[in-house]
This record gives structure tokens, sequence and C-alpha cells, in this order.
């Protein structure tokens, strides 16, 4: 868990979320969550009915592995807000890294609340997800 | 939506807790207790979404009888453009999600869910024709009756597949 003495604004935390993401963590996501929409696991409706040129991974996937990248740094049931803008889409393949930048450090109704600033970006460079965390933190 | 029974269940979070490739044991581990001072197995941020499951009416998930399971078979088939859906905002592409968390949810919970819409826009753009955004909100009670979770997600509806 962070605590208010050991960080300041501008400081960074950040993970490979997936190296060369595979179909088959698509399908185990549609599994989990319940979301079987076929853009996600079938190739051939989304390739040549819908006009993609693959299968594409659910968003929420992406939010959830930026979400481990996020508890892992504030700590385990902190988080009072967290909210992403998919960007752009993620494919098999892709190579994700998320990092998070402390934006404000403050005291509210007698709690410690540290706010960050989320970007998930695949291996070219380009965000999939931008967004915003707010965590307690100990003092 | 409408859901009157989100059965918060250890095995369903460690499922879910490994699809979004996060091994920390609070999703597994009924005895682990992390620095934060969490015990007992813990739902993680996203993992609201799951309670899609829950959802008798929830369209992406396949029907048994009749309708049966969509999906390729023999010839490439799948959902209608207009019936595809992220984000239980029921149209086309997920673009915004957010959460707030008012308390704890952990397994052995039995949430309730209720949603209402939210606001509705459109946008030009360049990738992929006229965007049309609605908005859905979705509140999240216990067994107590209290809120523990708000959730807000903002479909999209293309005009045309989006260009990578």
């Amino acid at each position: 868990m962070l605590k208010v003495s050991e960080i300041k604004v501008g400081d960074t935390y950040s993970e490979i979320l997936v190296k060369d993401l595979k179909r088959t963590q698509i399908v185990q996501y549609a599994g989990a969550s319940g979301d079987y929409n076929p853009l996600h696991t079938d190739e051939i409706f989304t390739t040549k009915v819908a006009g993609y040129p693959s299968v594409f991974a659910h968003g929420m996937l992406t939010m959830g592995m930026t979400g481990k990248m996020v508890t892992n740094y504030v700590g385990d049931g902190t988080l009072k807000k967290y909210g992403v803008r998919f960007t752009s889409q993620v494919w098999p393949g892709d190579t994700l890294s998320s990092i998070a930048t402390i934006t404000d450090i403050r005291e509210e109704n007698g709690e410690n609340i540290v706010e960050l600033e989320i970007e998930t970006t695949n291996q070219d460079g380009i965000a999939v997800i931008t967004g915003s965390a707010t965590a307690r933190i100990s003092s | 939506m409408a859901i009157d029974k989100f059965l918060i269940e250890a095995s369903h979070i460690m499922m879910f807790a490994r699809s979004i490739g996060d091994d920390n044991p609070i999703y597994y581990d009924q005895d682990y207790k992390s620095d934060s001072g969490c015990e007992g197995i813990i739902a993680p941020p996203t993992f609201a979404q799951s309670s899609a499951q829950f959802d008798p009416d929830y369209f992406l998930r396949p029907k048994t009888g009749g309708e049966g399971w969509f999906g390729s078979g023999k010839e490439p088939t799948g959902l209608k453009p207009s019936s595809g859906g992220g984000g239980g905002a029921a149209a086309g592409l997920h673009a915004e999600q957010r959460f707030e968390y008012h308390l704890p949810v952990k397994a052995g919970d039995i949430l309730t869910a209720t949603s209402k819409p939210g606001n509705t826009w459109e946008k030009e753009s360049k990738r992929a024709g006229k965007l049309k955004f609605s908005e859905s909100v979705t509140e999240y009670r216990n067994q107590n009756g209290d809120l523990v979770i708000t959730a807000t997600g903002v479909g999209v509806q293309t005009e045309r597949p989006v260009d990578s």
C-alpha cells in the first residue's frame, strides 16, 4: 500500500501487462466475463462479415489487465474510482505496457487520497486506454 | 438491465482474475492477507462487469433452446451489427467505462444491479464515420441494501468498422 511519506506528484509506476496477446486469453476472458460477442472470438465472422482484420480484445479485458497494474501499485481494496476511455483497439499479438503517474496527493474527509493518471500503450506506442484512478493511501 | 442475484463466488473471482492475468492471492486464497489489510477473497476492480453472467436477458450470451449458439459454424455468422455491444450500454463498441467503489465486494456477497440510461450524444470521426454514444449507469447493492459500486458504461455505435 502506498504511503504519503514515500510518494510525490509526478512519481510513476509501470508494468508490462501482456506480451504477444493470445486469442486463447481473449476466449478465457469471454468465458469469465460472460461477454461472448463474436467480434472477440470468432475470426471467420469478424473478418468475413464484420469487416475487421481479425478478432480483437474486449475493451474490458484491457481495462482488467490495466487494473492489475493499478492495484499492484496502490494496494488491494484501496480504489475509490477507476475509469478509462478505450482509445484504440487491442489485437492478438499485441504487447501492452501500462503506466500510472501521480497527479495529486491530498487529504479528504480524514483520508489520504492519491490521484493517478493512467495510460496503456501497445508495442507501437499507441495508447489503447487512457484513464484515471483515485485510491486511499496510508499516512 | 436488472439483476436480482449476482452471487459473488470465490471460484468465479479466481477464473476472472486468471483471465486478466492477475495472480494476486487476494483473488483465490481465503487465508491470504495483503499489505493494505485486505483478507478473504475480494473482487478485482472490474469484476462487476461479469454480472452479465447473472443477467437473464444478456444478449451477448448464446441462448439455449430455439435460437441456439451464435457465431460461425459451417458459415461465417454472428450477431447483427445493430445488436453488437459493450459495457452494458448495448450499442456497438465500448468507448468508456468508469467505476466508483463505495464499499468492498467480497466472496459470499450477493448483489443486485439496476441500470438506467444516461446521456446520449453524437460525433463525427475520420476512422469510423458518424459515432452515436450512449451511456448506461448501473448501481450495485449488496445483501444489506448498501450501494457498493456505481458503474458507468459508454457504448458507441459506428457507421462503419473502425480503421485500424
